[in-house]
């Protein structure tokens, strides 16, 4: 079970999987995720699902590489297996026709928008769709998200391609030219999210945002991955991961998933020296 | 015949509580085989027995002890195991001064105690575990298929029962190993999780097939399951914390018990970092609440090196519902008590960590809805305990997952599944509920009542409808 059937290096530190799944396969949809172990001392983490091959009984995994686990994963090859894969969680992401809808992703988060933006393609929306990263080779899906977006617009840090800024300095293009966004997705790093979702609002754009604190169970039955979203208290696992851009207590989510650093340190730096990297 | 029987229990061996609070190792050491015989020859086996009628799965306990005090182990374990799958876990958890040895006529004799059942229970079951396994033929199981949803103790009594009985049973749990609180809830140095294992290992040998990783209502639908199955019993317990919803809850460092014990039981935190997952290092831990669940939060909080691990508990010692004994191994180990307390702000430091709890004193009114006496709060009473690590003991809710995915289902005013306390029949015709998600959070042996008599509903349903 869980066997990893494909993996791709797509830029530094990041990896695109497809894991044996069938039945996460057959129930997901888009904005969903999978809590996985890769052993059997494992930590359970959060994953969002990238896409599904129903038929297959296949699911997309595209992770970045940023602490033990992730490392862990990276180091699995084809044929492989993960310990444990639980899912589909979360709730799936409104799907329905509201005219023009921006898409707005960062960095891994742009694995996580995918499946949502080409939902709402066939839903018949019109999508516009902003990436953003440091650098050029940061922008993953740019192909797959320009197949199912009807403008695709790139923002790099160091103008290395696109326009040479951040992702609100494109949203600011939109606003300027008088684009009529009926809503806005906002998945990427949690400091893009903070300033896209701010923008989102000065423009008057309402937004989903897609939370990822961290997590034990995934079920709601912990309340580790509680967030404060228009003053009040929301788990992020069952009540979400999407949740009102405009709403949500931004520095308490920041202090939250910092809350372990020292013990992930730890974490990381053993797996290293045992691994030898 | 009565003077000849010792007034107390026959003394059981435990861990020192110094050595003890900085293990996870199990705190009593049970009964060697004469300290049992000694124990079991207290039993004065009574006609009338009134600690059967003390025991919600009504295990026939002067049979047992009778057999037990006759050295015929073998006989004693048939006795228990005709009436419990988890005797190895109810003589640890129950909590006996309210039930079988509530009621024990020795414990009504003036200066007495009562038999103590649950260790006679424990020993029975360990002497079982520790003797070569003899081969099992699982039943033959062609008299329907059950679906069973939540392997915590009610779940898996319905499994286990409904498997002897003939049936083929799947058990579908969301978390990566099966048996419910008493595998991420209630800590190793009461319940050592080998135990569980075992007991669950017997379950499986009689066929019952467990399916880990399955979020029913989401993995799978219930539509599916009803199609594939002729009965459904949901047994998905209590497992959505309560939070008090105080200013600062969300400050780095305020835990509810369930997510504090997960990552110390399911998570083995105690072993990090040869396990991953981590928990918070922590000097000061309050606990809030006075139930088994807060025992077990503090003592777990102890053993992972805290300084100083303080119970808050809005009501005094004579109200508190944990179990006697955890009371007493708790105030043996050095947890600190603050009775007629109660928390009314968290306080944080300027990077989001907790830093001290701001409390406010008790005093006990008239009796409320439950019996018991209101506490109210005494005005200008407010004072301040410094924490960096604060627990919610204070009750948990239906776990929401299944309920919402499965709207057709009854649910009672408190969001607990409406269903018949003596059948589990809910208001669809094949699927049956208990334990926890019927009743609210209770106790394990409980949960394995309504499992039995479940069961028992559940064949009759399906033998119905296979007549009709
Ligand atoms: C609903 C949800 C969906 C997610 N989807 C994806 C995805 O598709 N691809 C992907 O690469 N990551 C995703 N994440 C983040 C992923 O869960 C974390 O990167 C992972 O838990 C890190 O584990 P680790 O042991 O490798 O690192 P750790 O050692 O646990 O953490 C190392 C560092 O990573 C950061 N980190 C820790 N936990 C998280 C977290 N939950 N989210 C973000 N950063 C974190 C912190 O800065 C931490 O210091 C998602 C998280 C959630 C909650
Ligand atoms: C810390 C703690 C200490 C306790 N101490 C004691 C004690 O000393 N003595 C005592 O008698 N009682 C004690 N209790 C109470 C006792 O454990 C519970 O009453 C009992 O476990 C309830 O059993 P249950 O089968 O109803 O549910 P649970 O044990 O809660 O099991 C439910 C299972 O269902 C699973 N589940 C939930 N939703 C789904 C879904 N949608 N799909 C699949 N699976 C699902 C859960 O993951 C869980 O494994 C304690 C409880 C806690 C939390
Ligand atoms: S199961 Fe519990 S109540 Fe019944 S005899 Fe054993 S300890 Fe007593
Ligand atoms: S009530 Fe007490 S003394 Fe009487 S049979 Fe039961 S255990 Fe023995
Ligand atoms: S991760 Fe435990 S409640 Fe959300």
């Amino acid at each position: 079970m869980y066997k990893i059937l494909s993996k791709r290096l797509i830029a530094p530190k990041e990896y695109d999987i497809w894991v044996e799944a069938p039945r996460v396969a057959r129930n997901g949809k888009a904005g969903q995720f999978v809590v996985l172990r890769t052993s059997e001392k494992g930590e359970r983490i959060p994953l969002t699902v990238a896409d599904y091959d129903r038929e297959g009984g296949r699911i997309r995994i595209i992770f970045q590489v940023v602490g033990k686990t992730t490392m862990a994963m990276s180091r699995l090859d084809v044929g492989d297996s993960l310990h444990d894969v639980l899912g589909p969680l979360g709730n799936p992401s409104e799907i329905e026709n509201l005219g023009t809808v921006l898409m707005v992703g960062g960095g891994v988060g742009i694995a996580a928008l995918y499946p949502i933006l080409k939902e709402l393609k066939k839903a018949g929306n019109k999508v516009i769709t902003i990436l953003g990263g440091r650098t050029s080779e940061l922008v993953i899906l740019k192909e797959e998200c320009a197949a199912c977006s009807d403008e695709l617009l790139v923002t790099t840090d160091d103008g290395s391609e696109g326009i040479r800024g951040v992702v609100t300095d494109a949203m600011q293009i939109l606003a300027e030219r008088g684009e009529k966004i009926a809503r806005a997705w906002i998945i990427g790093p949690t400091i893009m999210m903070k300033f896209a979702a701010l923008k989102a609002k000065e423009l008057g754009i309402p937004c989903w945002v897609s939370l990822n604190p961290i997590m034990v169970d995934g079920t709601g039955m912990c309340g580790c991955c509680r967030v404060t979203v228009n003053d009040e208290i929301r788990f992020a696992c069952v009540d979400g991961p999407e949740f009102d851009g405009w709403g949500v207590n931004w520095n308490e989510f920041m202090n939250r998933m910092g809350q372990y650093k020292d013990e992930e340190k730890i974490s990381l730096e053993k797996f290293q020296s045992e691994v030898g990297e | 015949m009565a003077q000849k029987i010792t007034p107390k229990k026959t003394p059981i061996a435990e861990q020192d509580p110094i050595v003890r609070g900085k293990n996870f190792d199990e705190v009593c050491l049970g009964y060697s085989l004469e300290e049992a015989r000694l124990e079991a020859a207290r039993c004065l086996q009574c006609k009338t027995a009134p600690c059967i009628g003390g025991c919600p799965v009504a295990i026939n306990i002067p049979g047992f002890i009778k057999a037990l005090a006759d050295g015929d182990l073998p006989k004693a374990w048939e006795v228990l195991s005709d009436a419990t799958a988890l005797p190895a876990v109810c003589g640890r958890v129950c909590p006996q001064e309210t039930q079988c040895e509530g009621v024990c006529t020795v414990g009504k004799i003036k200066g007495k105690e009562p038999v103590a059942i649950g260790k006679l229970e424990r020993f029975v079951a360990d002497w079982k575990a520790a003797q070569p396994e003899e081969p099992v033929t699982p039943p033959a199981q062609d008299k329907g298929k059950v679906a069973v949803i939540g392997s915590g103790p009610a779940g898996l009594t319905v499994a286990g029962d409904l498997a002897k009985m003939g049936y083929k049973v799947t058990v579908f749990e969301a978390l990566h190993e099966p048996g419910g609180v008493l595998m991420y809830g209630i800590p190793e140095f009461r319940l050592p999780k080998e135990i569980v294992r075992r007991e669950i290992g017997n379950i499986r040998k009689l066929g019952v097939d467990v399916e880990v990783n399955s979020v029913v209502g989401r993995t799978l639908s219930m539509e599916e399951i009803r199609s594939s199955f002729d009965a459904v019993f949901i047994g998905t317990g209590a497992g959505t914390p309560h939070f008090m919803r105080l200013p600062g809850t969300n400050l780095n460092g305020v835990f509810s018990a369930s997510e504090y014990l997960t990552r110390i039981n399911l998570m083995h935190a105690y072993q990090f970092p040869d396990y991953d997952t981590p928990t918070r290092k922590s000097k000061k831990v309050v606990v809030f609440g006075g139930g088994n669940v807060a025992m077990d939060a503090a003592r777990s909080a102890l053993r992972l090196g805290a300084d100083e691990v303080t119970i808050v508990y809005r009501r005094s010692v004579e109200e508190l519902p944990a179990r006697i004994e955890e009371y007493h191994h708790a105030v043996e180990e050095g947890i600190v008590f603050n009775f007629l307390t109660n928390p009314v702000e968290y306080i944080g430091d300027e990077k989001g960590y907790l830093k001290a709890v701001r409390c406010i004193r008790m005093k006990l009114g008239e009796p409320d809805a439950s019996g018991r006496r209101r506490p109210i709060p005494i005005e200008g009473s407010e004072f301040v305990i410094e924490a960096d690590t604060a627990v919610e003991a204070i009750g948990q809710g239906s776990n929401k997952v299944l309920l919402n995915a499965f709207p057709e289902l009854k649910l009672n005013r408190w969001g607990y599944i409406d269903a018949d306390e003596k059948t589990g029949e809910t208001n669809l015709p094949g699927v049956y509920a208990g334990g926890d998600i019927v009743t609210g959070a209770a106790t394990v042996i409980l949960a394995m009542g309504v499992g039995r008599d479940a069961a028992r509903s559940i064949d009759a349903y399906i033998q119905g409808k296979k007549q009709a």
